[in-house]
């Protein structure tokens, strides 16, 4: 079935789409207004000399146009996600309902203060709500997202080692190589150098290796660790690793973008966390992955609060108010992040899912993720190769150590797609040979997952035998398989209009 | 304390770079079991001329479809000469990783650096046991 054509190019109900520049001619417009009368140009001499050439479409044609790219996407309201919340887990409409309510989304952050005492209220019950699922005593708000959040985070410890007169000899940063790729790359942004641990067997922070990079302590800054790891696992020698590097007279910085499989169960701050950004989009189901936007809040430990950037919201007998200025009460700050006070939109709906969920529905939630996750690596191991021993956290992840020579992860991710499926992560996390890295997430039932393991564990039997087939898919999606290497090397960036000739020839 | 090296002999080192020391420069670059487990590479981002690096520093990066790595530096010293041609053909890396793949040379500061390097023997069992 898969070798039928169509004259019309498309596949059943799937249409056919052109490039947008392709169908669009300059004399078409969705609004036809007349031109104005009366008015003199002021551009003077440099009034544009040719058409810009944008496509256009009558308004219909627009509106197919992009329906019809949507039919091509994959979708977290189409069907299982096995990228997990790094990103997209469902997004509950109640959320949306509440970020729509007037009092939040038609107010401007430039309003005075006394005319949004309810939004500033929001943002300082967030913030309780993320000091008290981290056990930390301050946080900071401002950033946009989980590497914004980093930034401040590690902009804290840069500021604390300034007020230690130790900046510039303090200048290491231990990056273990289970961590999450933004990791090194904000310490580097923050001036810091980055020293690699390796993991060990279990995928976890070779603490032998950590304890020699810390033989000479003196040029220590830190540690960024991702708990849990990029690996799906708990970094069970965490407490130790805490203690070593403040031994050493270095801060912890945890990156927080696994927080989905802890919140509830773990408070970071137990664990001697010095900061840790939170990623509403992930934890806390406010949207992203292709538009978002993201939301980073960063929580400190007693020995980086102070240093928390500005705006922060306080409480006083007057009632909320934000504190602007590295002065007075923010005379510590590290300084400013953005120009406002933070993604509002993304605070709402994160305080909307804390309060429709409580303290109780949140744990579960969590609970939720790592046993849905377990069931795949569970159901699966048969068939494909678990990276590591035991069970996992809100991630399964499997090596291609199962498949037949010849057939790499690829071909598996491109075999899923015609099962219905969005490919998982592939190769990342790097310590795992041909990585294959699934999140289900908390909001999957059991039906839908054995759906999802039904057809993985065929593509997985197929990959163990060697099926060439396989070499070829995906067979059944709006393009065939592309030259992904091609597309890297010689990537073609923007359309170019068809030469006269070329047109001729047609 | 400068050792020059009369005759050509290639060391392998554990992060799977292959240097070649020649006189008193060195030319590097990945090896083909590396180009294999990286799949076809894409980009290589090559040191700049006139770049000192200490023996495990970043010296280079190397993209390929499957992701991005870093190339750490086999010995100490200045580098010298880096090869250009990478820009725009990446898949030479792939065709021949231990020639015309090189990704610069260096004028290395200590010969000595070298004792704790694997010859091809070594390097070969050491890919077995990955």
């Amino acid at each position: 079935m898969s070798d039928i054509t169509t004259v019309s190019g498309s596949r059943g109900l799937q249409q056919r789409e052109d490039l947008i520049f392709e169908t669009g001619c300059p004399n078409k417009t969705g609004v036809d207004l007349p031109k104005p009368k009366g008015t003199k140009s002021r551009l003077g001499g440099v009034t544009r000399k040719r058409s810009t050439d944008l496509p256009g479409l009558t308004e219909p044609e627009a509106v197919r146009h992009y329906v019809r790219l949507s039919q091509k996407n994959y979708a977290i309201d189409l069907g299982l996600f096995p990228l997990g919340s790094c990103t997209m887990k469902h997004n509950p409409r109640l959320n949306e309902k509440v970020a729509r309510m007037p009092g939040f989304s038609d107010i401007h952050p430039l309003q005075p203060q006394a005319t949004v005492q309810g939004a500033l209220e929001m943002i300082d019950q967030l913030a309780t709500w993320l000091k008290t699922l981290t056990g930390m005593p301050a946080v900071a708000m401002s950033p946009k997202a989980g590497a914004h959040g980093e930034f401040c985070g590690m902009m804290a410890i840069r500021r604390a080692l300034m007020a230690r007169g130790e900046i510039e000899t303090r200048t290491r940063v231990l990056v273990p190589a289970s961590a999450h790729g933004t990791n090194p790359a904000t310490a580097v942004q923050c001036g810091f150098k980055v020293d690699e641990i390796k993991a060990n067997k279990r995928g976890r922070v070779d603490m032998e290796d950590f304890r020699a990079k810390l033989e000479d302590s003196s040029d220590i800054a830190g540690i960024m660790l991702t708990n849990p790891n990029t690996c799906g696992l708990f970094e069970t020698d965490i407490r130790e690793i805490a203690d070593l590097i403040h031994d050493a007279g270095g801060y912890f910085y945890c990156d927080g973008a696994n927080f989905n499989a802890i919140v509830g169960r773990v408070r970071p701050g137990d664990l001697g966390v010095d900061a840790m950004h939170i990623n509403l989009h992930k934890t806390f189901s406010t949207p992203h992955g292709g538009g978002g936007p993201g939301s980073g809040p960063t929580v400190l430990s007693e020995a980086l609060a102070d240093y928390a950037p500005v705006p922060f919201v306080v409480k006083d007998e007057d009632g909320f108010r934000l504190i602007e200025e590295v002065d007075g009460k923010g005379e510590d700050a590290f300084g400013r992040l953005a120009a406002f006070h933070g993604q509002m939109g993304m605070f709402v709906r994160a305080l909307t899912y804390m309060l429709s969920h409580g303290a109780d529905g949140l744990k579960q939630a969590a609970e939720d993720a790592v046993l849905n996750a377990n069931y795949i690596q569970a159901r699966l191991k048969s068939v494909m190769t678990p990276a590591f021993e035991g069970h996992c956290m809100h991630e399964a992840l499997f090596s291609d150590a199962f498949t037949a020579e010849g057939i790499e992860t690829l071909d598996i991710a491109k075999a899923l797609i015609d099962e219905g499926y969005h490919p998982m992560t592939m190769y990342f996390p790097l310590v795992v040979h041909g990585a294959m890295l699934i999140e289900p997430t908390e909001t999957e039932s059991k039906a839908e997952l054995d759906r999802f393991c039904d057809a993985l564990e065929s593509v997985a039997r197929r990959a163990a035998q060697g099926d060439e087939s396989m070499k070829g898919a995906p067979y059944l999606a709006p393009m065939r398989r592309l030259d992904e290497t091609q597309a890297a090397r010689k990537p073609v960036l923007r359309w170019t209009p068809p030469s006269p000739e070329q047109i001729a020839a047609e | 304390m400068t050792q020059s090296f009369t005759q050509q002999i290639t060391f392998y080192t554990e992060d799977h770079e292959w240097v070649t020391v020649h006189g008193e420069l060195a030319t590097v670059g990945i090896t083909q079991y590396a180009a294999e487990q990286l799949g076809d590479v894409v980009f290589v981002e090559t040191p700049d001329v006139g770049k000192t690096v200490k023996k495990g520093d970043e010296l280079a990066v190397v993209e390929s479809v499957k992701a991005a790595s870093d190339v750490y530096a086999p010995l100490s010293g200045e580098v010298v000469e880096a090869n250009e041609k990478l820009a725009d053909a990446p898949e030479t890396v792939n065709e021949h990783a231990e020639s015309e793949g090189w990704f610069c040379v260096i004028k290395f500061s200590d010969g000595a650096e070298t004792e704790g390097l694997m010859d091809k023997d070594a390097y070969y069992e050491f890919c077995k046991g990955q």
